[in-house]
């Protein structure tokens, strides 16, 4: 009975409970309800990927009218597997987010941050398992919205035009998309994704269409901050409180590249979008600039998780790359690294949240000698830096692994050398951390104590850390996951 | 089969060993006494994996399914077995030498170094016994980070730039070449499992077969292939028993290992020899062997000179796997047994003299010899070893390549191994010499006044402690141990060169 209502719960739990956290007034028992929600979030999550991987797709109507009229809920793999990790990013920061928003924002904030929290999960989740392309649009300016709240909720001041830039260059992608949805209507008479896709190739070279598809490439690649529709996200990035910034960076680029690939593979068609509109000219050249430019610069960043952002954008790179090519290998690359970065830069922020409560700052400087004061989280940056990097036997490997063997199949030389010249410029932006925190001595009259942050931030920390690991070894989940995704979206049999 | 158990435990030991060590931080004699323990566990269960690979057998292992098709998996041959047991031999010895050492220079942080330490002898196993060519890289990268620590165990300025040239060569080889290669073999091979005969003949041809090899053979940064070399001289501001183990035996041997086993079972010797691809990588080893001996001979500092002669006797090996013939595979695989050990023995009494002297400058050795005679007696018998003069263990490897050189008309090279004994002669024996024929800088003015023969020491022999000078005496005893018994050797590695 409940089993088959799981794609709504999904939404609607986290949905009602939002305003509640407010109505709850209490941050400690907003936080409480979050959590629980959180968690179920995550469990109907794992049950619905579960249940997709064995019988198929599953389509819900929505208040029962039926699709293409009522509003349709789809789940297959690749949604099933976005939603995973929404949904366990959120369950991990949850936890943590108690003290580290106790301590960086005032007690009146509190349960509206929860509040926002959740409307945020709800959005991204929405976004995801949607099958209506109207309805997508209505949880992705939720998500938007709820997020620049979040965002301008950072302590420093700068937050607020971060907050403020990022409104601006959301809404104008929101825009573009909601544009481009509109043009599809206007020819189609349908905002049913599937419905959609079986009508467009009649149409056959219809400009409206073209016009569409542009609109909705460039609203989706300005949320997703490809280069260079970019320069939103590394100042919100920084300057939202640490625990929003490990959310976001873990789930809300990788919903935006969630979109992109719904609309170009299932709603348009990999032969439409990437061969005869040779979308792949314009993506992977992007891609590879991302890739070099984005992380040559974090190379020059003097605060963490500037650098750490603008990796960010240079992993979007890397995501793009592989869905540029075309091909299942890269589409697994691509995909797999969705879930292998959320989890390896969620650690990552997690753990410069960890800093920020000790030590008060994630500049590089404050950061000498951290391995005598804060050993665990130092070791826990070592770990996400080689899965940034793509160590063996980390989960950016694993992606690179892909990657690379895409390009290589393709005979894409300049692809393939660009990825892993990109590692190599990890190395540098990560050893220059690796090298501050332990070679260089803590400053006079800072050192001495331990001090490592208290254990609900250590753990979810941690928990990430390990994963970046867990997933480099034993890769059935994500590796496989992506793989049937990616056959899936191009069609193929397995 | 009983092998599996004890390739998984070669892991494990090392391991198992590193948490103990961590856990006993506060306890130094303890801690010490695990390290040994595990050293000595790890030597007798590698020991026993040899009765059945000398008897043809490939006890093989697999630990998990990293990627489809790709497992993480191992298999003892032959190569592999030599290697593991000079890994772990000698880390029985070395680590009687590094407690000499680090005790008595009062070095820092010294349970980080023995568990690093520990961790790196587990990597070194893990490419030693590697059944895929993935395998061995993981375990590859994984010495390197590894080693990072021991390599900056200083902390200082000159450590840290040291540390950087390190892991900005070895990181940036592996990964923009070596794995390209790895991936690129994939892509035409469909498998990377080591394969006798090779996996890409039959596969590969023309072209693909020379930019692969040059893709591997500098993709893999350990074998210290000029230019990319620097790494090593920049690695000895570690503390020596590190320069020890570590960059003359595990870690640089590593490197040649992995040549050996990619030009034997990735390539297969016939294919590099047939499409004649060898020749360039032969003259580029041949290069590097005479230049890197030249710059030997201008340090003046110890490890440095050191160094630079392990860059050089390293491409002996490269060029045993260039020339691809049986003779010439058979020497550079015996000479990564022999080079280890002398090599680790002149590293051992550069660590001596600067326990006992703190003197790093050869031209500040003059007179040494004397208050020191054991570690410059053995310091004399690894230079021997190094040149290939019997009767010494050095002499076999250089027989062999030399005979493969003549098997392959490859009269140049052989001229090159002549001409390379003579500067190692050049540059090692001075060290030696100086020791015990040049009189004491302290009393160097009497002295040249009234001659070398004056100048009698106050207080007779001073050595280094004496868990630093027996390990060294060991070792050189090795060296000539290893001339005499080399026929083990011989029988061990001959399945893989003359199938």
């Amino acid at each position: 009975m409940i089993a088959a209502h799981l794609p709504a719960l999904q939404i609607v739990l986290p949905l009602v409970a939002a305003p509640l956290c407010m109505l709850l007034r209490r941050g400690n028992l907003a936080w409480g309800l979050s959590l629980i929600v959180s968690l179920a979030a995550l469990l109907i999550a794992a049950l619905l990927l579960n249940q997709v991987l064995e019988t198929g797709p599953i389509s819900y109507a929505m208040g029962d009218w039926a699709p293409p009229w009522g509003i349709e809920y789809r789940v297959d793999v690749l949604n099933a597997f976005v939603l995973l990790i929404v949904a366990a990013v959120g369950a991990v920061v949850l936890p943590y987010a108690r003290r580290s928003v106790a301590h960086e924002l005032p007690e009146s904030l509190h349960s509206g941050f929860y509040t926002a929290f959740l409307l945020c999960l709800t959005g991204l989740l929405g976004v995801t398992i949607t099958g209506d392309a109207f309805n997508l649009f209505v949880f992705l300016e939720i998500s938007s919205l709820s997020s620049y709240i979040l965002i301008s909720m950072g302590r420093n001041r700068r937050a607020l035009a971060a907050a403020f830039q990022y409104l601006i260059m959301g809404t104008i992608g929101a825009t573009f998309i909601v544009i481009g949805i509109g043009l599809l209507y206007m020819v189609t008479g349908t905002l049913n994704m599937a419905d959609l896709a079986s009508r467009i190739p009649a149409l056959g070279e219809n400009r409206t269409v073209i016009a569409a598809f542009g609109f909705l490439a460039v609203g989706a690649t300005l949320k997703l901050a490809l280069f260079p529709l970019h320069i939103w996200l590394p100042n919100a990035y920084t300057y939202a409180p640490s625990a929003v910034t490990a959310f976001l960076a873990a789930t809300a680029t990788k919903v935006s590249i969630y979109i992109l690939l719904r609309f170009f593979f299932t709603v348009f068609g990999p032969a439409f979008a990437i061969e005869e509109l040779t979308l792949g000219t314009l993506i992977i050249p992007l891609s590879i600039i991302a890739i070099l430019v984005c992380s040559t610069v974090a190379i020059y960043q003097g605060n963490v998780k500037r650098m750490l952002a603008y990796s960010s954008v240079a992993q979007v790179g890397y995501m793009m790359l592989g869905i540029g090519f075309d091909t299942v290998n890269g589409l697994t690359g691509g995909i797999a690294h969705l879930f292998n970065h959320a989890a390896t830069k969620g650690g990552l922020f997690l753990a410069l949240g960890c800093i920020v409560l000790r030590l008060g700052s994630c500049r590089l400087d404050d950061l000498a000698g951290l391995n005598k004061r804060m050993p665990l989280t130092a070791f826990s940056i070592v770990i996400g830096g080689l899965s940034l990097i793509g160590v063996p036997l980390t989960a950016g490997f694993i992606s690179k692994w892909y990657l690379v063997q895409a390009a290589v199949e393709r005979d894409f030389w300049i692809a393939a050398v660009a990825i892993l010249f990109g590692s190599l410029l990890a190395v540098i932006y990560v050893w220059r951390v690796v090298e501050v925190m332990y070679l260089r001595p803590a400053p006079e009259g800072a050192a001495g104590a331990r001090s490592e942050a208290p254990l609900s931030m250590l753990i979810p920390t941690w928990i990430l850390a390990a994963a970046s690991i867990y997933f480099g070894v034993e890769t059935s989940l994500n590796v496989g996951v992506a793989r049937a995704a990616a056959q899936f979206l191009l069609g193929v049999q397995g | 089969m009983s092998g599996n158990g004890a390739i998984l435990l070669s892991l494990a030991i090392p391991m198992i060993g590193a948490v103990l060590i961590a856990l006993n931080g506060q306890r130094p004699n303890l801690r010490e006494a695990i390290t040994l323990g595990t050293a000595g566990l790890l030597f007798l269960n590698v020991l026993t994996l040899l009765p059945s690979v000398a008897a043809g057998d490939r006890p093989s292992a697999t630990l998990v399914e990293m990627l489809p098709g790709l497992p993480l998996a191992f298999e003892v041959e032959p190569l592999g077995m030599l290697f593991g047991l000079i890994a772990s031999g000698l880390w029985i010895v070395n680590s009687v030498y590094s407690i000499g050492y680090m005790r008595g220079n009062n070095e820092q942080n010294q349970t980080r170094f023995y568990v690093c330490f520990a961790i790196a002898i587990g990597s070194t196993l893990g490419i030693a016994f590697a059944g895929n060519m993935m395998t061995l890289f993981v375990f590859y990268e994984a010495l390197t980070l590894s080693t990072y620590p021991l390599v900056t165990h200083k902390g200082n300025e000159d450590a840290r730039r040291g540390g950087r040239t390190y892991l900005g060569i070895l990181i940036s080889t592996s990964i923009g070449l070596q794995l390209l290669a790895i991936l690129w073999t994939w892509q035409v091979a469909g498998t990377l499992d080591f394969t006798v005969g090779g996996i890409l003949s039959g596969k590969a041809s023309g072209p693909i077969v020379g930019i692969l090899l040059l893709l591997y053979m500098y993709g893999i940064g350990k074998a210290a292939l000029m230019p990319f070399h620097r790494w090593l001289p920049a690695a000895m501001v570690a503390p020596t028993p590190v320069s020890a183990l570590l960059h003359a035996v595990a870690v640089v041997k590593a490197g040649v290992f992995t040549v050996m086993k990619v030009a034997v079972y990735i390539f297969g010797i016939d294919l590099i020899r047939d499409t004649g691809h060898g020749q360039w990588l032969a003259y580029i080893a041949a290069a590097t062997i005479l230049i890197a001996s030249l710059v030997a001979m201008t340090k003046d500092n110890l490890k440095a000179r050191l160094a630079y002669s392990t860059v050089s006797q390293l491409s002996y090996i490269v060029l045993g796997a260039a020339l691809a013939s049986s003779w010439s595979v058979i020497g550079g695989s015996m000479h990564i047994a022999m080079h280890a050990m002398g090599k680790i023995t002149l590293f051992f009494c550069a660590g001596a003299i600067y326990t006992a002297t703190h003197k790093t400058e050869i031209s500040e050795m003059d007179g040494l010899g004397r208050i020191m005679p054991f570690t410059f007696g053995a310091f004399l018998i690894g230079s021997l070893s190094i040149i290939g003069l019997p009767p010494l263990g050095g002499s076999w490897s250089k027989w062999y390549l030399a005979l493969g050189a003549a098997e392959t008309d490859q009269i140049v090279m052989i001229a090159v191994l002549m001409i390379s004994s003579l500067l190692n002669v050049a540059y090692l024996i001075p060290v030696a010499a100086r020791g015990f024929f040049l009189p004491s800088p302290r009393h160097g003015h009497e002295a040249l006044s009234v001659g070398a023969a004056a100048a009698p020491k106050p207080g007779g022999i001073q050595e280094a402690p004496l868990f630093c000078v027996v390990p060294l005496c060991l070792t050189a005893f090795g060296c000539l141990l290893l001339f005499f018994f080399a026929d083990p050797l011989y029988r061990l590695i001959e399945p893989i060169a003359l199938p």
